[in-house]
């Protein structure tokens, strides 16, 4: 009993609620230790697929050693180099990082600075239903009805820069629908409203009394865009824009069907290239031996960048909505 | 009212000049990125539904699966909407459980403490993990040692739904005022009894909104299934035992065919996805809208 009066006495520090009584059930132990367990599954989860991963993907590091960053990808000969898939990769996150981010903060400032509170809403609706659209659709729409028609323009676009320095090199012949650029753009679509809605969330944490602050100085709204929310949150858009970055990195089926498949390293944007999800997809069917293996260990890279940039990430963007919060 | 005698009236109208027009070229960006997030949308839905709805029909859904020469209108996808009610089923009745226990962990009893900030932090990193990853990891502990079978393919997507369900009910648990918990305390309650009576039943309505929302997510991957339950075309009502399919992994398949008939029922089958995606987005909206009773 006089754990109830020391509760309830005026002198104990506020904190979260506790009960009464301090003797407790069994089931009452019982429950928290399954809630704790199920806690715990993330972290044992995180790690299972570290070590299993890696522990099929080591007779790829064995047999190829420091080979496995090599250029030479040809199962038929038994050479498993990944270098093309790693360039792939981070081209087709780069191009989809720089279509998406600038439309992804624009729709952001729109939603938090512009339109009225009952209208951004549906726009918040509309964003999200770029999400619902399940990736394998838009590989589907990519490949049969995109893919198709912007091979004119990339064609259209090649000749006109053919012979140029930088710009033939980036954009001129070979040209392909089924491109590195296809599959950013299409990258693009897919991490719009993730990004969006963080940088949209980071936006929100900007305290109205900066802003207010900016308007009674007499500036406009892009003043005060540029002068008060932007300093302060700045910060987290970049994480939200690394997380879009690592959804870039990861997702599989849309660039499985539209980046072209093919194992090349070439600072040719509209030629058809591969990347690492890509091409675990498209060839683990017919894979066995050092191939799975060296298609699992890809699998193990691509895990080992997507952890480090959204730890990176969530570190940036939970600090900045403490630092807004506080 | 201050009566301003004597000054110059105070103009507060928008500046002119040039700082106008930047102003408003500003605005007209804003909306310029939201129409450029429209179009694609709009394009891929249209192009979905056009091409979709002439194929759909209750046959079309449960047709065994042709040969993918087989013209448009034979067969179906009858064994991949078997393959994928069965599987996501599975992997909704592990995830959502086991990440509604997860949520109650960090918001009743880890609290500010280390454990429960460190399984909050990682829960969103392992959101971040890419759907592929979750496959070849459910390949690397389960398919080598068991063999192919939905029960797979319900793991991987159950890895991939367990992080966004923790995620969805822990702030749907940190709205949920403190005097409701303090209340039935009083009442002498354990703590067990209040999360499970008093707390969740407070929450349920946004718990099951977040957790319709994860299953219309893993109902649209593709990358988790290929390397779990092998995509046969044939039915398998028997989720734990054997190669399965589901309608993702048909759609990807037939996509890259050069028939036409395949690609006519990977349209259909789209179409079939993308409503079922968006009936789940709706009800779970309605659960929101109907049975919130705490919101930010």
């Amino acid at each position: 009993m006089s754990t109830v009066t020391r509760q309830a006495g005026p002198t104990v520090p506020a904190g979260p609620a506790r009960p009464l009584s301090e003797r407790r059930p069994l089931g009452d132990r019982t429950f928290q230790i399954v809630a704790l367990v199920a806690g715990l599954l993330v972290l044992v989860i995180l790690v299972l697929i570290a070590v299993s991963t890696t522990q099929q993907a080591s007779l790829w590091f064995r047999t190829e050693g420091w080979g496995i960053f090599g250029t030479n990808w040809n199962p038929a000969a038994n050479q498993f180099g990944a270098l093309a898939f790693i360039y792939g990769t981070a081209i087709t996150a780069a191009i989809a990082i720089i279509l998406a981010v600038p439309v992804s903060v624009g729709i952001a400032l729109l939603l938090t600075e512009v339109v009225p509170y009952r209208w951004a809403r549906p726009i918040v609706y509309v964003i999200d239903l770029l999400a619902v659209v399940p990736s394998v659709v838009w590989g589907l729409w990519g490949i049969l009805v995109f893919a198709p028609w912007i091979e004119g323009i990339y064609k259209s676009i090649g000749s006109g820069v053919e012979g140029i320095p930088v710009l033939g090199n980036l954009f001129g012949p070979p040209v392909s629908g089924a491109s590195f650029f296809t599959a950013g753009i299409i990258l693009a679509f897919m991490i719009t409203p993730i990004v969006t809605s963080l940088s949209r969330e980071v936006i929100a944490t900007v305290p109205t009394i900066d802003k207010e602050g900016a308007y009674a100085l007499g500036a406009t709204r892009l003043e005060m865009i540029t002068g008060a929310v932007w300093p302060h949150s700045k910060g987290g858009i970049v994480g939200s824009v690394l997380l879009g970055l690592g959804r870039a990195m990861g997702e599989t089926i849309a660039a499985a069907l539209v980046i072209g498949s093919s194992a090349t390293i070439t600072s040719h944007l509209f030629a058809p290239g591969d990347s690492m999800p890509a091409v675990i997809a498209n060839q683990f069917g017919e894979a066995s031996g050092v191939f799975r293996s060296a298609l699992i260990g890809l699998g193990v890279l691509l895990f080992a960048f997507t952890v480090i940039i959204n730890v990176v990430a969530r570190a940036i963007v939970g600090g900045a909505q403490e630092q807004g919060s506080a | 009212m201050a009566v301003i005698t004597g000054q110059e009236k105070l103009d507060l109208r928008e500046p002119k000049g040039w700082r106008r027009t930047k102003n408003r070229t500003a605005t007209v960006l804003m909306i310029t990125a939201f129409v450029l997030a429209l179009v694609p949308l709009v394009f891929v839905l249209i192009t979905t539904i056009a091409k979709g709805i002439s194929i759909i029909s209750w046959s079309f859904l449960t047709q065994p699966i042709p040969p993918q020469v087989a013209p448009a209108d034979q067969g179906g996808i009858g064994p991949a909407v078997l393959g994928t009610i069965e599987i996501t089923a599975v992997a909704t009745a592990i995830a959502v459980p086991l990440g509604i226990l997860g949520a109650i962990y960090l918001n009743e009893y880890g609290g500010k403490g280390v454990l429960a900030r460190l399984i909050g932090f990682f829960s969103d990193v392992m959101t971040g993990v890419p759907s592929i990853v979750m496959g070849l990891f459910l390949f690397s502990i389960w398919v080598v040692y068991f063999g192919f079978s939905g029960f797979a393919g319900a793991l991987a997507l159950a890895a991939l739904m367990l992080p966004i369900v923790i995620r969805s009910t822990d702030e749907m648990l940190k709205l949920v005022p403190n005097p409701l918990r303090e209340g039935s305390y009083a009442l002498g309650a354990t703590k067990a009894r209040v999360t499970l009576t008093v707390v969740l039943p407070a929450a349920i309505g946004g718990i099951v909104s977040g957790a319709l929302l994860a299953v219309a997510r893993a109902a649209g991957e593709t990358a988790p299934l290929l390397f779990t339950i092998l995509t046969v075309m044939t039915a398998n009502p028997n989720v734990f035992s054997g190669p399965n399919t589901a309608i993702p992994a048909q759609i990807f398949s037939n996509a890259t065919s050069p028939y036409v008939g395949a690609q006519d029922r990977a349209w259909g089958a789209a179409l079939t996805l993308i409503v079922i995606a968006f009936v789940l987005m709706i009800v779970a909206r309605m659960v929101t809208a109907r049975f919130t009773r705490f919101s930010r």
